[in-house]
């Protein structure tokens, strides 16, 4: 218990945050690469050919990754976003800097792919009674809206905390508009697997779960990324960016 | 239960003093419902079959007309600040000057939803569940709408951004209100729609003033 709390209060700490999380941004960055390269060269080259959909299915490989990253990103917007409005914790509020524009680019991907799948599989680019390809849209939206709402507040704090309260009431409006629209009869197959229960045969699966990890990988590595940019920026005129920036300037 | 209703009070005869921003959001809503009939003219039978939803749509635009002004004025004049900082319960104010807002906006599109439906060629027997609809929905609408208004306040031009943080909230009430009308009226189901969206309603004016007042005070902190 001790050491949690320990380690909680050390998560606010710049520094140590930026200078900890170096080996943990290149080692996701690492096994990203790896995994995307293996998951993706295996389930376009050499995994079976659906019986029904042919090669077009493989888009899978790139359309489950996303989407499944898509919410994901915004569960951890919404966590940070309260997180910082209950104990105020700056880093918080840098996760959500990083995490909004790769949470929107990743939709926006997982959207455009599955439309390009939509249409040889269910002979339709766009269904608007389907629950999932709608929540998904609104989805991107509360991304934009979120992203111009940070840009639309000059002061950066004040910015944060905005962001925060509409993430959270957005995190409590996403069942009830997937639910809502669930409420037509849906086009969508239901999810191609579960953690139990598997409707695909483990020669198709296993490149897709290999190109999923990849994903949250990868996910984490720009998250990282953007978020020690961002501390480097927020922190430009303290002592150790100082002392960081004479190092470097000291190697050249 | 005094703060809420003083607030209410002095909310309500501020509206009705600026009585030209409190309709203008009810002739908006006339203007295009109008709009829309005309556009549609000739073609009755389409018009009554898309009349629900065109009106859930118009609704919910023209309730981003009087929630952009909604915490402005008082925001300008300092009484908003004032509002914070009473000590006990803070929130309590702010839940009479939204539902003020609702009662000020919601409430004439309900009382004026049969006579409008009708414009839009709806059968008369859609006309009781739109307005019903409509009672149980709008308050959703409105408690939504001050949470992004709260947002905004402080920022220019909050206007434009106002529609695009609260519009995909709303998504929810477009379909269950859309769907009540029509499931109602043809007489295949719709009650469930309707009692969702009355839960909705009682989740938002439950949770919604304490995003308001946490929005504010970061507004207010901005400013």
């Amino acid at each position: 218990m001790n050491g949690l709390k320990t380690l909680w209060h050390r998560l606010g700490s710049p520094r140590w945050f930026y200078q900890m999380m170096k080996p943990w941004q290149t080692g996701l960055g690492f096994v990203a690469l790896v995994a995307l390269l293996v998951g993706t060269v295996w389930g376009l080259a050499f995994a079976p050919e659906d019986y029904q959909q042919g090669n077009s299915f493989r888009i899978i490989y790139v359309h489950v990754p996303m989407v499944v990253l898509a919410q994901s990103a915004y569960m951890m917007l919404g966590s940070a976003g309260f997180v910082l409005l209950v104990w105020r914790m700056k880093m918080a509020d840098v996760a959500m800097v990083a995490i909004v524009p790769v949470g929107m680019t990743v939709t926006a991907i997982g959207l455009f792919s599955g439309a390009v799948w939509g249409r040889p599989t269910w002979g339709t680019w766009w269904e608007w009674t389907d629950a999932r390809l709608v929540s998904t849209l609104v989805l991107l939206f509360l991304y934009v809206g979120l992203y111009a709402l940070r840009e639309a507040i000059p002061r950066a704090e004040s910015a944060g905390r905005a962001c925060a309260v509409l993430a959270v009431v957005g995190l409590i409006n996403i069942p009830i508009i997937k639910y809502s629209v669930e409420w037509w009869t849906t086009l969508h197959q239901g999810a191609t697997f579960t953690a139990t229960r598997m409707s695909m045969p483990i020669e198709m699966a296993a490149p897709l779960i290999v190109n999923i990890i990849g994903a949250y990988c990868l996910f984490g590595y720009l998250v990282l990324l953007n978020m020690r940019t961002e501390l480097l920026r927020r922190e430009r005129d303290t002592k150790w960016v100082g002392a960081l920036r004479t190092e470097v300037i000291d190697g050249v | 239960m005094g703060l809420v209703r003083l607030q209410f009070q002095r909310e309500w005869r501020l509206l009705a003093r600026a009585r030209s921003e409190a309709l203008n959001p009810l002739v908006f809503l006339i203007m295009t419902v109008t709009l829309f009939a005309l556009a549609l003219d000739g073609q009755a039978q389409a018009l009554s079959r898309y009349a629900a939803g065109i009106f859930w749509v118009l609704v919910l635009l023209s309730s981003l007309l009087s929630l952009d002004g909604m915490f402005r004025r008082d925001f300008e004049d300092g009484s908003l600040e004032q509002i914070l900082l009473l000590a006990e319960v803070p929130f309590l104010p702010i839940i009479g000057k939204m539902l003020a807002q609702w009662a000020a906006t919601g409430l004439p599109v309900v009382l004026m939803s049969p006579l409008l439906g009708t414009v839009l060629q709806l059968p008369p027997e859609a006309l009781g569940p739109l307005a019903g609809a409509l009672l149980v929905g709008t308050p959703t609408v409105s408690m939504l709408g001050a949470v992004g208004a709260a947002l905004v306040v402080g920022v220019r031009r909050g206007g434009a951004l106002l529609g695009l943080l609260v519009l995909p909230l709303y998504i929810p009430v477009l379909i269950f209100g859309t769907a009540a009308v029509n499931g109602l009226a043809a007489g295949t189901g719709g009650v469930a729609q309707i009692y969702w969206l009355a839960a909705m309603s009682v989740l938002a004016v439950t949770l919604a003033p304490f995003a308001v007042h946490a929005a504010l005070k970061i507004s207010l902190e901005n400013g």
